[in-house]
């Protein structure tokens, strides 16, 4: 298949996607799909977002919280002041995550491997106790929100919502798609085999990690802004929970992270389960699931789903097969 | 709002928190330290531990100082069978194992974690002893019982550790293995035997050290995240693997926890470890210690 | 970047009175001297004796307290391997690093992308086949596509110096690359490097091997506890009482 190709049934699988996404807002009338399938969307987001520096360029962020967090507080506090429209609350979001990116990459992208990984739960934990004596944004307690009212074409808030995170969905993606295909995912790749190495061939690797945080804090906190008005109340201990890193983390891991499709499925897979889990059964018992299957393909599918369905994923991901 | 008197409690209270600190540390210092493991999991093994004391104190009525005694053979052997684990699946396979070898921990905090909610839920759990609950009074300020229990048994262990690591054939062993596993591998020793004993040794410490994290105040089953940042950030400041730069980089992180909780008030606590920790990796990676 | 005035004679290399010390340990202790363009240079010495670390200075993994290294004319003491890189310094690893997720051809890419010189003539073909061309001189062509981990050691150290390669350098480094080959491969090995220098690519060689130091280079230096003993022809070093002291005594 050539590369020309490939876009193409990429581009065409992206519209179909967005077509069907807002074909169900407008078909189906239940609420509670909706509901239940964004926090798929956003779980998908989130890993892709993740793998952009934890995949490709193997430094395992545990602070996907810390960049949720950051997304669904710039939200909360944009709303507060201004009333800004969502739209805004996203980008704005967008822009923080990646400020927050670039301040974590320069801060700690010359620590190696657990270093970096402690690091930024460091930053999460940090983050969070400033956002907790924040009063203006409620502070310890949270704060309630009211969603302003819903946008034509849509008939009800979380469709809207839905939407929205179908739209950050095919953004994730088509970015992690770009930065696998170019050069920047060679140089990532590269410096994730080997940074001495990397540097002496020409790949100015400080730059790629600091480029791969900030997309990926981007994209983290971008898909955290929604939150807020999903859940019409904003508090610390929940936006900063640190089960989103170890979701996220397990997500992108169970799924794979040589290539992007790879964090979609582990996220669609994991993200369903949960929901499953949560709805049948508790969500301690949700929990325990995630890290057993974390645990388990750790141990015994290194290259995760997409290792384990096509062995040329397992080349380009490396290691001994 | 605060006078002199009241600062140098916090400094007194912060020495013993201190000596505290550097005992629940120590293991990771070994592991992580000496050994290179990225046991993000150590904070969740004294958890774990804390709820076996418990469970032996409050079935049983055993003390709890006797209780941690009894589990740290579990614990020692629990230690072997982990670094065995962690050894077949990762460090064999060197390369990308890194990656997977700290996702792999953090899976396993988690894990224990929610294990020891399904078991004894999510509330506060404590320990009954004699020594709790009871203070000594000094003019103005009172030091509880429990921290100065907690402090002599930590300085003890602490100790012990240290002695051994320096002083003990096999203690000298697991340093050399830190520094040159080939030169120890030409020697004749089996670098990896050595290694799980090592670890064996630094989760032993934990059925003790978890003791004294109940006994100096209740626990829950989150409470490991917060000693991710207690003992990361005590090791990292040691210089890896230094037992005296344990206690002294334990005893700063104790005095600067006090100290703040009492200018600033608990709002901002979990803050300072993980502020200090951040801190000496971004500046000082080397440890303070260190060269 | 300035590139370089290039008066024929002048030196491509110069290193100023290099110090480079770690802790209380002098590694490099006032070390000066000048490469010539086009040279076969060797570099020996007993172990310990500074060589890695000379060339770490000059391809950027390390920097050093004191002194410069100059390349082309341009002062490249602070610059990072990278930026090196793309001015033409390339180096292989004593022990061989090769990007261990990548196949033999992506390995390459890797120079291709990053560090080729825009506007080279070669730039005209796609990457790919620039990459093959190389593969094909170094006798790898048929490992394009094969992962790194499936080479033998001869093909993982003909791998690094066509990584090397595939910077399109200047300057090529080579660290012992010829460790742990039997005989006909180091042939082999020193045949390419040979024949590399003869298209105009500098190479400084570091090796313990000596017949192989003695057939390839046209002038030797040797280190010793971080200084140069002996610095001139190959068989004026070897003559060197200083030289045979260093090796043959502890």
């Amino acid at each position: 298949m050539t590369a020309r190709h490939n876009s193409i049934v990429f581009w065409a699988g992206i519209a179909v996607f967005l077509v069907a996404v807002m074909a169900m807002t407008q078909l189906v009338r239940n609420e509670y799909p909706f509901f239940a399938g964004y926090v798929i969307l956003q779980f998908i987001v989130l890993s892709v977002a993740w793998s952009i520096l934890g995949g490709y360029a193997g430094y395992v962020n545990f602070g996907t919280n810390a960049f949720f967090g950051v997304g669904v507080y710039t939200a909360v506090a944009l709303f507060k002041v201004s009333g800004a429209p969502l739209v805004v609350q996203i980008a704005a979001a967008a822009v923080v995550g990646m400020l927050l990116g670039l301040a974590v990459g320069l801060l700690t992208l010359r620590m190696r491997g657990i270093f970096f990984s402690i690091a930024t739960i460091a930053l999460a934990i940090i983050i969070e106790t400033t956002v907790m004596n924040w009063r203006f944004v409620g502070g310890a307690a949270g704060i309630q929100l009211q969603r302003p009212p819903v946008t034509e074409p849509f008939d009800s808030y979380v469709k809207m919502l839905f939407f929205v995170q179908g739209v950050l969905v095919v953004i994730a993606v088509a970015i992690a798609r770009y930065i696998q295909n170019s050069r920047i995912g060679r140089g990532l790749q590269a410096l994730r085999d080997d940074e001495l190495a990397a540097e002496c061939t020409g790949v100015p690797t400080l730059k790629l990690k600091l480029v791969a945080c900030m997309i990926s804090g981007g994209l983290i906190a971008a898909g955290g802004a929604p939150a807020a008005m999903y859940l019409q109340y904003a508090d610390p201990s929940s936006a900063f929970n640190l089960s989103y890193s170890v979701s996220v983390l397990a997500m992108a891991l169970i799924g794979g992270t040589a290539h992007w499709i790879g964090p979609v499925l582990g996220a669609i897979l994991l993200g369903t389960t949960q929901q499953l889990l949560a709805v049948t059964i508790s969500s301690e018992v949700n929990v325990l699931v995630l890290g057993i299957m974390l645990v388990v393909f750790v141990v015994v599918a290194p290259k995760g789903i997409i290792g384990l369905l096509r062995p040329r994923y397992r080349l380009r991901a490396g290691g001994k097969a | 709002m605060f006078s002199m008197d009241l600062l140098l409690g916090a400094v007194v209270l912060g020495v013993l928190l201190g000596c505290f600190y550097a005992a629940v540390s120590v293991g990771l210092s070994v592991s992580f330290g000496l050994l290179d493991v990225p046991h993000v999991a150590h904070p969740a093994f004294l958890v774990l531990a804390s709820y076996g004391v418990f469970l032996l104190n409050d079935r049983y009525d055993i003390d709890p100082l006797v209780a941690g005694l009894l589990i740290t053979p579990l614990f020692f052997v629990f230690g072997l069978v982990a670094y065995r684990i962690y050894y077949e699946i990762f460090e064999r396979r060197g390369s990308d194992a890194a990656v997977r070898g700290i996702a792999f921990f953090f899976g396993i905090a988690f894990i224990i974690e929610v294990l020891i909610i399904l078991q004894f839920g999510v509330d506060q759990q404590s320990v009954s002893a004699s020594y709790i609950g009871k203070s000594w009074r000094f003019g103005e300020f009172r030091i509880p019982i429990r921290q100065l229990v907690a402090f002599a048994v930590a300085l003890g262990l602490t100790g012990l550790l240290a002695i051994y690591l320096s002083k003990t054939f096999m203690g000298r062993a697991i340093r050399a293995v830190a520094q040159d596993e080939e030169a120890l591998r030409l020697m004749g020793a089996n670098p990896v035997r050595i290694k799980q004993f090592a670890f064996g040794i630094a989760t032993a410490v934990l059925g003790m050290a978890g003791a004294l994290l109940i006994i100096v105040a209740p626990v829950e089953p989150t409470l490991d995240r917060a000693y991710i940042g207690r003992t990361f950030c005590v090791v990292v400041m040691a210089g890896l693997g230094s037992m005296t730069g344990t206690l002294i980089a334990a005893i700063i992180l104790g005095v600067a926890e006090t100290i703040v909780l009492t200018v600033f008030g608990a709002s901002w606590a979990p803050a300072i470890s993980f502020g200090m920790l951040l801190a000496v990796l971004a500046f000082r990676p080397q440890g303070l210690l260190g060269r | 970047m300035t590139t370089s005035p290039a008066t024929p004679d002048a030196p491509l290399l110069q290193i100023r009175t290099l110090t480079k010390t770690f802790g209380g340990f002098t590694a490099l202790d006032n070390i000066s001297v000048d490469i010539k363009k086009g040279e076969r240079f060797g570099l020996i010495g007993p172990n310990g004796s500074g060589k890695t670390t000379l060339i770490n200075c000059i391809s950027g993994a390390l920097k050093p307290q004191i002194g410069n290294v100059i390349f082309c004319g341009e002062d490249i003491t602070q610059l990072p391997p990278h930026q090196r890189a793309r001015r033409g310094i390339a180096r292989s690893f004593q022990i061989p690093r090769p990007f261990r997720s990548m196949t033999v051809l992506e390995n390459l890419m890797v120079g291709l992308d990053f560090a080729s010189a825009p506007g080279a003539a070669a730039a005209a073909l796609p990457e790919e086949e620039v990459a093959m061309s190389i593969l094909t001189r170094m006798g790898l062509a048929a490992k394009a596509g094969a992962p790194t981990d499936t080479l033998s050691q001869v093909e993982l150290r003909k791998m690094e110096l066509a990584r090397a390669m595939a910077v399109r350098p200047k300057l090529l480094v080579s660290d012992e690359a010829m460790a742990g080959l039997s005989h006909s491969e180091v042939d082999e090995v020193l045949d390419l490097l040979i024949s590399l220098g003869d298209e105009d690519i500098t190479i400084i060689m570091i090796e313990h091997i000596m017949q192989a130091v003695m057939r390839f280079s046209e002038r030797v230096m040797c280190l010793d506890a971080g200084r140069i003993i002996a610095l001139g022809a190959p068989d004026e070093v070897m003559a060197n009482k200083r030289v045979q002291e260093a090796y043959l005594g502890t």
